[in-house]
């Protein structure tokens, strides 16, 4: 379903990927692991259309996403590391929004809003404002929006970032439902190396934008003689705190946080 | 053609539920019309102009327009940090598409908050000449909004933190109402203003909604079309183009 081949992105002088080769099948649910700024969002956002590759190739479902976009767009969805609703619009809406942007029939849009809504229990909560949400039910928001065109595969970009176990461990058991039901294929990624144990198929671990193992979860463990995944994650990728320089972007978030309160 | 009404009918909505900005947004027009228009209407008298408040009505509707259009498209930026813009860039419609449905949801915007300031100017004593023009007004403050629409998407194509607001908010856009001739007389001026004025889109607005309403101008009707017509065309380009580089 997804097949990279030697990909590298340069920014500069940097190399965030750098020679890149895995494959996912259809209907596995992948793992992508590393420390921060290893090179995962970068990767994502090169097989999601948004950023063109350096070099190397990447077919989606058979199709290449630099010369393709708009039938790849259509095959996949996304939730991003951080929040890509519309707060001023209530949770109907956005899920309308995205079914037209996705060009879902008016029929269809309308019958998985409501059994998506349902199945992440934001169903009576439908007609508020996402501005009211908490973090966990913009990330179900987000998670049922991101399934609402059937798409083949669903792109998770760390989404159980700051939320509480339960609402973790909920999330997880709706994908994990939707990958059984809908056999759609998952690409996620996720610092909690527990999550990636239970959920995942396979795994890949990115490192300075390098993949350095990959297998599933046994496997692994297996191979640096560790008897737990974060064990071995740690064995593989050293011990060292990577820090990420803050964007401008990143520096509104906190603004923007400030403000809320 | 759904996905630019759905993008159209989001920059609606939010403009309609934010009562408390509509209000804010309406006190600044408020001030001007009220401390300028009887403020300095004596003045404007004695040098033998006639009535301010309604000389600078049409200005104040123009500024409006002007303030209210740049800004939707400045709320780009806003969806950029807020990360919705990641969701429209993603999803599989053509960017031109995303991009004229949030010029067009900016322009109608800000041509309801110019209805709103015309109504609020027909209160405070302003009287229209003609009031069978009103529609030919309507159909100015149109063009005006579309011109300044595609200006803002362009440059909320390019900003990238909210200090650069202050930026464009001191030398581009407050540069455009002053030498727009909203507040003073084109006529007589220094040849550098005089100059300057007449590159500014605004006054060709704001001159064309003179002439429909008071039935006075400095230019001629037909070049105030032509101007704003040519303007909307090369800023809506614009803004298609430095929305199409948008990197994420």
């Amino acid at each position: 379903m997804i097949k990279v081949e030697n990909l590298s992105k340069k920014f500069g002088e940097v190399s965030a990927v750098d020679d890149v080769s895995f494959d996912v099948a259809a209907g596995e649910v992948f793992a992508f692991l590393g420390p921060n700024g290893a090179g995962k969002t970068t990767t994502i956002k090169m097989l999601t259309t948004l950023l063109k590759p350096t070099s190397g190739s990447i077919e989606i479902d058979g199709l290449d996403p630099a010369t393709h976009s708009n039938e790849v767009r259509k095959r996949f969805g996304i939730v991003f590391q951080d929040s890509s609703l519309d707060q001023d619009l209530t949770a109907e809406e956005n899920m309308d929004l995205h079914g037209v942007l996705y060009h879902v029939p008016r029929k269809v849009r309308h019958e998985r809003t409501e059994m998506l809504l349902r199945l992440f229990e934001l169903w009576d909560r439908r007609k508020d404002f996402v501005k009211t949400f908490s973090g966990g039910m913009r990330r179900r928001l987000e998670i049922a929006r991101g399934f609402l065109h059937t798409p083949k595969i669903l792109f998770l970009d760390e989404p159980t970032l700051g939320l509480d176990p339960q609402s973790r461990n909920q999330l997880w058991t709706h994908v994990k439902n939707l990958n059984k039901t809908e056999g759609v294929t998952v690409f996620l990624t996720t610092h909690y190396m527990d999550e990636a144990e239970r959920v995942a198929d396979r795994i890949a671990v990115i490192d300075h934008g390098q993949i350095i193992a990959q297998g599933t979860p046994d496997e692994l463990k297996k191979q640096t003689e560790t008897d737990s995944l974060e064990a071995a994650f740690l064995a593989l990728t050293g011990s060292s705190i990577r820090d990420e320089s803050a964007d401008s972007a990143d520096q509104m978030r906190q603004m923007a946080k400030m403000w809320r309160k | 053609m759904n996905a630019i009404y759905i993008l159209w009918l989001r920059e609606l909505k939010r403009y309609t539920r934010s009562r408390a900005m509509i209000v804010a947004s309406l006190g600044q027009p408020l001030l001007y019309l009220l401390v300028l228009g009887f403020g300095l209407g004596p003045v404007f008298q004695k040098a033998g102009n006639g009535d301010y408040i309604q000389f600078i009505a049409p200005g104040i509707i123009g500024m409006s327009v002007l303030f209210t259009s740049v800004f939707s498209g400045i709320g780009l930026l806003w969806d950029r940090q807020f990360g919705f813009l990641k969701e429209t860039l993603v999803a599989p419609v053509p960017r031109v598409a995303v991009m004229v449905g949030k010029t067009l949801g900016g322009a109608t915007v800000a041509t309801i908050q110019g209805l709103l300031v015309l109504a609020i100017c027909l209160i405070a004593g302003f009287r229209p000449v003609n009031w069978l023009m009103l529609p030919v007004a309507l159909f100015f403050m149109i063009l005006t909004a579309f011109v300044f629409a595609g200006l803002g998407v362009a440059i909320g194509s390019k900003l990238q933190d909210i200090q650069g607001m202050q930026l464009i908010m001191n030398f581009v856009v407050l540069p455009i109402y002053f030498l727009s001739g909203a507040l003073f007389p084109l006529n007589g001026l220094p040849s550098v203003l005089s100059v300057l004025t007449k590159i500014d889109p605004l006054s060709y607005g704001i001159d064309a909604l003179r002439y429909v309403l008071l039935g006075t101008s400095q230019f001629a009707p037909e070049i105030s079309v032509a101007v704003l017509g040519v303007a909307a065309l090369i800023f809506v380009g614009l803004g298609s183009y430095s929305f199409s580089k948008i990197q994420l």
